[in-house]
């Protein structure tokens, strides 16, 4: 089940009657205020490309109203484009006509939403297995799925209960469990974890990065809170006013700001959390201790600090030295420096 | 003073001449229609007037103890409160020695003949009124001359068309019941929560299965409230309906009222009220277990 990449190219969203009109304007350097003040259409996307890898997470982030939402309804065309292109497998998600739409969003992608969006008049089991039923799929064997990612999220003994029996955290459980259910390669996530609480939202984190571990999963994951985006984002995009404004690891972002709004986002970040042994290693070996190039510094340092060493050698995937840090190194490069 | 021109003070009439001719004009026009066209639409209902007929006729004899059971059942599968089963047998135990028995199944089988035909067009019409702002937008007036024109009005019509006996009694009910169960359709279906229904989008979901799976599910406690309200209207419609040749407690209140029988009549009355009672009831339990789950208790 190898999971396919996504391609969003040259894809614009103006939201308005007449939106097409002022792609060549905006093409032109028009900015959002000015479109919508003289001619009261939003720019809700701007010459959005990105390369969302297979079977890795894409997180998208970026303040309220810039646009992460209207991206990721794209990639199952909840929104139609105004222009540009959607490829997935080889072909325009834009293009697809209405049925074959629909076996697209059946089979290939499955959401997960903020406000958990669950069915309050069925039981979790029946919530859980709303995708299957749509597919067609016969009954026995959907009760069987659905029960198998009950188990899996943590919710066994509450499939009849009904969603508002439940707690927030339990109800997004349900809400994974039904997307999960659904067997599909992509993955959606528009702001999934953002209404629960900070401990219950780590532990959804932990779920997903689980369930992934196992899964490979292309999974489009927006969220509005850094840390999360760091935590879970093989690659990240950041969007502002419904353009791109960086992309890359969580590394890159961190280290190297693209301008002073993302360096004012990533001021207060836990970089030993982020940055990687091999980001910030010296050339050179350091005694007989060592970790992995893609440690993370926290690692690194606790490392030290438990053998008392004073340097520690960076060894790549087959064990070879590449390198050495000590906790100066260490420390130096996990202090946010002051600009 | 200031002398008021003449021109203010009588408004400009149409002539006498005229304004006879145009009425005249329209009630020849219409009974054109009607000689055209009133054997057909007789015709057309004809199976409905068999249908009541059969209905009535059943109820009818259907020994009373047995209807009595068959009632209380219907109370309790619908409510679940065997307070309200115990009043529905009470009150038909007072209604049938009180000698109202008859009547009181001829009334039954008109509001429940009325309350089917209500919903089988209403619900229909109302999903339909739901997927277009534009039926929304002829529908909905349409729906408020029903509810606010006097029903004297409409009768004449149906007459001059049906003459007089069940059938246009049953019609004259419908017209006045069914506004509540189409607008509350309508109403049901679009307050249908956006979330929800974007994620059966996002699953998926063809226009059919969100209808069936999503949308009516979620719409039924308004739409329940409007089969509720359908009912009570149909209730207040039996005595104006028997006007026009409905049978039932109905036509004995209008019998009271024009030979000044106040027992009967009061009693009679009486009668309309229990039925409304009971069936008030029922349906408001039946739509309230309905939503039992759809509060939202965490956030
Ligand atoms: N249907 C619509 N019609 C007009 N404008 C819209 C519509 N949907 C979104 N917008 C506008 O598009 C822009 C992007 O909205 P979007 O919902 O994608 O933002 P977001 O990044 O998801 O924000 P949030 O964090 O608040 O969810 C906003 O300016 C919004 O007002
Ligand atoms: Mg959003």
């Amino acid at each position: 089940m190898a999971s396919q990449g996504i391609e969003i190219r040259n894809l614009y969203k103006i939201f308005g009657p007449k939106g097409e009109k002022y792609i060549p304007m905006v093409k032109n350097g028009m900015s959002k205020a000015e479109l919508n003040d003289t001619y009261g259409h939003v720019l809700g996307l701007n010459d959005i490309n990105i390369s969302m890898p297979a079977g890795k997470i894409q997180v998208v982030m970026g303040l309220s109203g810039s646009g992460k939402s209207t991206l990721i309804r794209h990639i199952n065309r909840l929104i139609e484009p105004t222009a540009g292109e959607v490829v997935y497998e080889g072909v325009d998600v834009c293009k697809m006509s209405k049925s074959e739409l629909l076996q697209f969003r059946r089979h290939k992608t499955a959401m997960v939403f903020q406000k958990f969006a669950l069915l309050p008049h069925r039981t979790v089991l029946e919530n859980t297995l709303f995708g299957l039923e749509i597919q067609g799929v016969d009954r026995k064997e959907a009760v069987k799925r659905a029960e198998r990612w009950i188990t899996r999220v943590g919710l066994e003994g509450f499939e009849d209960h009904y969603p508002n029996q439940l707690s927030g955290g339990m109800q997004q459980r349900v809400g994974l469990a039904r997307a999960l259910a659904n067997d599909a390669d992509i993955l959606l996530m528009d702001e999934a974890f953002s209404a629960l609480d900070p401990l219950i939202r780590m532990d959804m984190q932990t779920v997903l990065l689980d369930i992934q571990q196992e899964l490979h999963k292309t999974v489009v994951f927006i969220t509005h809170d850094l840390d999360e985006a760091l935590r879970l984002g093989d690659q990240i995009a950041i969007l502002r006013d419904g353009a791109v404004i960086q992309k890359g690891t969580g590394q890159d972002i961190v280290l190297k700001p693209a301008d002073a709004y993302i360096a004012d986002f990533v001021k207060e970040v836990n970089r030993g959390r982020v940055i990687r042994a091999e980001t910030v290693m010296r050339k050179g070996q350091g005694g007989d201790q060592s970790v992995p190039k893609s440690a993370l510094l926290e690692t690194v340092a606790k490392r030290l600090s438990e053998s008392g060493a004073d340097e520690i050698t960076v060894v790549d995937d087959g064990g070879q030295p590449v390198g050495v840090l000590s906790l100066h190194d260490v420390i130096g490069a996990m202090v946010t420096p002051s600009v | 003073m200031v002398d008021i021109p003449d021109y203010l003070t009588t408004f400009p009439e149409m002539s006498r001449t005229e304004l006879r001719d145009l009425k005249k004009g329209v009630d020849a026009a219409f009974r054109g229609f009607s000689r055209t066209y009133g054997e057909g639409i007789e015709n057309f209902f004809k199976p409905l007037l068999h249908f009541l007929v059969w209905f009535e006729k059943l109820l009818l004899a259907t020994p009373w103890p047995l209807m009595i059971l068959i009632l209380a059942g219907l109370v309790w599968l619908g409510a679940r409160s065997w307070g309200l089963v115990a009043g529905t047998v009470a009150a038909l135990l007072v209604i049938g020695y009180l000698g109202m028995w008859e009547d009181t199944m001829f009334t039954l089988a008109l509001i429940s003949v009325a309350t089917v035909i209500c919903l089988l067009v209403g619900i229909p019409l109302g999903l339909l009124m739901s997927k277009s702002d534009r039926l929304q937008a002829v529908i909905t007036p349409v729906l408020d001359l029903m509810q606010t024109i006097p029903s004297f009005v409409y009768l004449i019509p149906i007459i001059m068309l049906l003459g007089i006996g069940r059938v246009p009694g049953l019609i004259a009910v419908c017209i006045y019941a069914i506004p509540p169960v189409v607008r509350l359709t309508n109403l049901g279906i679009r307050l249908v929560d956006k979330d929800v229904l974007e994620a059966a989008d996002a699953f998926g979901a063809s226009g059919w299965q969100k209808m069936f799976r999503v949308q009516i599910p979620l719409a039924l406690p308004n739409i329940f409230a409007g089969i509720n309200q359908t009912i009570m209207m149909a209730l207040a419609m039996v005595v104006v309906a028997s006007l026009i040749g409905a049978h039932g407690l109905g036509s004995v209140v209008l019998k009271s009222v024009t030979n000044q029988y106040l027992a009967l009549g009061v009693m009679n009355g009486l009668a309309i009220v229990a039925i409304a009672i009971v069936f008030d009831r029922v349906s408001q339990r039946f739509g309230k277990r309905m939503q039992k789950h759809m509060e939202v208790v965490h956030g």
